[in-house]
């Protein structure tokens, strides 16, 4: 009796190795840890997604890296050697990002990149980087400061890679902008107080301060400047736009600038604007889902890296059966090309160089007004 | 580098110094009566910060959860040795600290997190919340291996740390907070803007450090947890329990843990995992002190926060790293002048 029911366990265990009938994407989150807080509406959007891929059902296997690049790099490989993923999708942290990116490049499998990591090489063949790049964001902020006819900018930042990463955005944008980036001041999230740096910042006497914090942590600096009676534009970047960035802020906030993709404000777009009617959908159902006000522009990052696989799928599929290295690398093949993909962020056209895709319709300007982000008209 | 800039700087670094202080103390505290290297110090900084904030806004802290289980588990800890011992009597205490009061506490958050009760009542709320958790983090983590080694103990710690994050993590989410402030007003000192707020801090740290004093001057407990301090068999062998001693010095730590993060969660933004950092810099405090002496273990972090508020002025991307680096001199001359202390230490049963 035991006997059969151990050769029925393992027929159907054959079957559906045989079969694999199903694309497998692994997932590794910072779901804990320091990046907790964007983690979490990144692993909300998962259960927004359809069943399917291109027509093929679709299953995800989601793991929880601890916003540790170590376990993201461990997470990815268990994803590939066990899970038989066909392809990764995360993580919330530049460098977990990176790990996972250079594991799935050894297995030669795509990749999407859910937060703005800067690759190249193999790594950068195999993996498609879904949120706007830095750059692109901080030309926002960059035309603004021109417009404004800012000369001299102050820049305080995390001391991490995303405090790099913003510095030389905005860096890059000097030289067309019109404008000089006269301090580079760093502080940490956990840090009681950014006095120090508020001070050496002003004593440059800059025209306008650009901000390289995110979230909450971003909230530290702008109080400080506005308890030292500065008066001129503070602008952050698309790391800081959410709802509790305001909360802690309170009213000293009031007029922080920053760009930020259009998902955070679709009501207030124009009609004509292409991601409209995504962004807008998108948001009904994540708010419906997790509450009123719960809208992110990191849940949508997720969402957009499924509608592009989505969308590059079918092609695939075409060439080879999910689970073989034909499918593989078809899939990867057909996301380098996908055209005009409408996601809530912009509007995607990959190439062999560009494994973004975005443009400027990818990027809008917002500025807390009365308590809230609001888009700049 | 202008005059005014420098007395800015000393006002931060005097603001935050006053709070490292406050936590070396209770580490010194924690440390020369049970031995115990107390690393989860800084969660009842985000415990108590993140529930005052929590209270504020009008909701019930996920802490209330964190304190009737481990009371909880706690009680079943004690209840334990206590039908081992045949001591029936203890039972009624027992459940009335362990259970009756952490319970008592939750409703009352319950009660209160609607209302939003004046700020003294929120404070007074916050401190019944998060100092027993002291007593039961001791109980339920600690107690049970009191006569392991400095090491084993050591561990535990990282471990209560690691279970506390990861539980302030779960009730009260990833995104940081900030209390409203107690008072907007502020007085200007020649070219300084001192705001009540960091004036609050400063006295409150020299009020608590003078009732320490009194507390180990003139007190029966706190003369016993001196005695236990200076020789923990010999204060054994005059009746002090151990036991007891170790939960009063942590009920202590927590009281200076939940105090510090009332007193900056104006001031900063706290996350889950923020206190943990504040709490390091207190036990590098304690270090620059020699780990031994409470007047120098204040003065160590006051040293520490100027150094720290002058090192984000002049070079704020290695401010971390100058202040962690000067904890290696003092250990290099510790380590210089002591012999192995923790073999000397290890006790028999």
């Amino acid at each position: 009796m035991k006997f059969r029911i151990v050769a029925a366990a393992l027929a159907v265990g054959l079957a559906a190795t045989a079969a694999h009938a199903e694309i497998v994407v692994g997932v590794s989150l910072g779901i804990t840890g320091p990046g907790a807080s964007l983690g979490v509406h990144y692993r909300n959007a998962y259960q927004l997604m359809g069943k399917t891929l291109g027509g093929e059902p679709v299953r995800f296997v989601i793991l929880d890296d601890a916003s540790d690049p170590t376990n993201a790099a461990k997470n990815a490989r268990k994803l590939i050697s066990e899970d038989k993923a066909d392809m990764l999708m995360g993580s919330n942290g530049v460098p977990s990002a990176v790990q996972m990116a250079q594991a799935a490049a050894e297995a030669k499998i795509p990749m999407m990149v859910l937060t703005p990591a800067a690759l190249s090489g193999n790594t950068l063949h195999w993996s498609f980087i879904v949120p706007q790049t830095t750059e692109l964001m901080m030309g926002a902020v960059a035309q603004q400061l021109k417009a404004q006819g800012v000369k001299t900018v102050g820049y305080i930042g995390y001391t991490d890679t995303w405090g790099d990463l913003v510095y030389k955005a905005i860096q890059s944008h000097a030289a067309s902008g019109g404008f000089k980036v006269v301090t580079d001041e760093r502080y940490a999230r956990a840090d009681t107080s950014v006095t120090g740096q508020i001070l050496r910042l002003l004593s440059a006497n800059p025209d306008a301060v650009v901000v390289g914090g995110s979230g909450t942590g971003a909230a530290l600096p702008h109080v400080t400047l506005i308890e030292r009676g500065y008066k001129k534009g503070i602008y952050h970047n698309h790391g800081t736009v959410n709802a509790e960035f305001i909360k802690v802020g309170g009213k000293a906030v009031s007029g922080a600038v920053a760009p930020t993709g259009p998902l955070v404000v679709p009501e207030e777009l124009p009609d004509s604007h292409p991601t409209k009617k995504v962004s807008l959908d998108f948001t009904k159902r994540y708010e419906a889902a997790f509450g009123a006000g719960t809208r992110n522009a990191f849940a949508g990052y997720a969402y957009d890296a499924y509608l592009l696989v989505d969308a590059a799928a079918p092609a695939a599929l075409k060439k080879g059966k999910p689970g073989t290295p034909e499918f593989r690398e078809a899939l990867r093949a057909s996301l380098e090309s996908v055209r005009n993909v409408v996601g809530t962020h912009g509007v995607y056209n990959m190439n062999a160089e560009s494994h973004n895709g975005l443009d400027e319709r990818a990027r809008v300007l917002v500025h807390v007004d009365n308590g809230a982000w609001h888009l700049m008209k | 580098m202008t005059p005014d800039i420098v007395l800015l700087l000393a006002q931060d670094g005097i603001t935050n110094g006053a709070i490292y202080a406050l936590l070396a103390l209770a580490l010194l505290l924690v440390f020369s009566v049970t031995r115990i290297i107390f690393v989860p110090q800084g969660e009842f900084i985000s415990y108590a910060a993140l529930s005052l904030a929590l209270l504020q806004a009008g909701q019930v802290p996920g802490v209330v959860y964190v304190l009737v289980g481990g009371g909880v588990l706690a009680a079943v800890f004690d209840t334990g040795t206590a039908l081992r011992d045949k001591a029936l009597r203890r039972l009624p205490w027992i459940l009335l600290g362990y259970i009756a009061l952490p319970c008592a506490m939750a409703a009352l958050a319950w009660w209160a997190a609607p209302r939003k009760l004046d700020l003294v009542w929120q404070v007074l709320l916050v401190l019944g919340l998060v100092v027993p958790l002291g007593p039961i983090v001791y109980r339920v983590a600690y107690q049970p291996l009191a006569n392991a080694s400095i090491l084993v103990l050591f561990i535990a710690s990282m471990a209560v740390h690691y279970v506390l994050t990861g539980l302030g993590l779960v009730f009260f989410g990833g995104e940081g907070l900030r209390s409203a402030a107690f008072s907007d007003a502020s007085f200007r000192l020649g070219v300084l803007q001192i705001s009540s707020q960091s004036l609050l801090v400063v006295l409150a740290s020299v009020l608590v450090m003078a009732a320490l004093w009194l507390f180990f001057g003139r007190s029966i407990y706190g003369k016993a947890l001196r005695a236990t301090a200076v020789n923990r068999v010999g204060a054994r062998l005059v009746g002090i329990r151990i036991g007891l001693a170790g939960g009063l010095s942590f009920l202590l730590a927590a009281f200076i843990g939940a105090l510090s993060g009332i007193l900056i969660s104006p001031i900063t933004t706290i996350y889950y995992d923020t206190g943990f950092l504040i709490g390091l810099k207190g036990f590098v405090g304690a270090i620059l002190g020699g780990m031994a002496s409470y007047p120098l273990a204040v003065v160590g972090s006051l040293v520490l926060g100027l150094l720290e508020a002058y090192a984000s002025f002049w070079s704020s991307a290695f401010k971390e790293t100058l202040v962690f680096a000067i904890i290696i001199p003092p250990l290099i001359w510790l380590s210089l002048r002591s012999r192995h202390v923790e073999e000397d230490e290890e006790e028999g049963e």
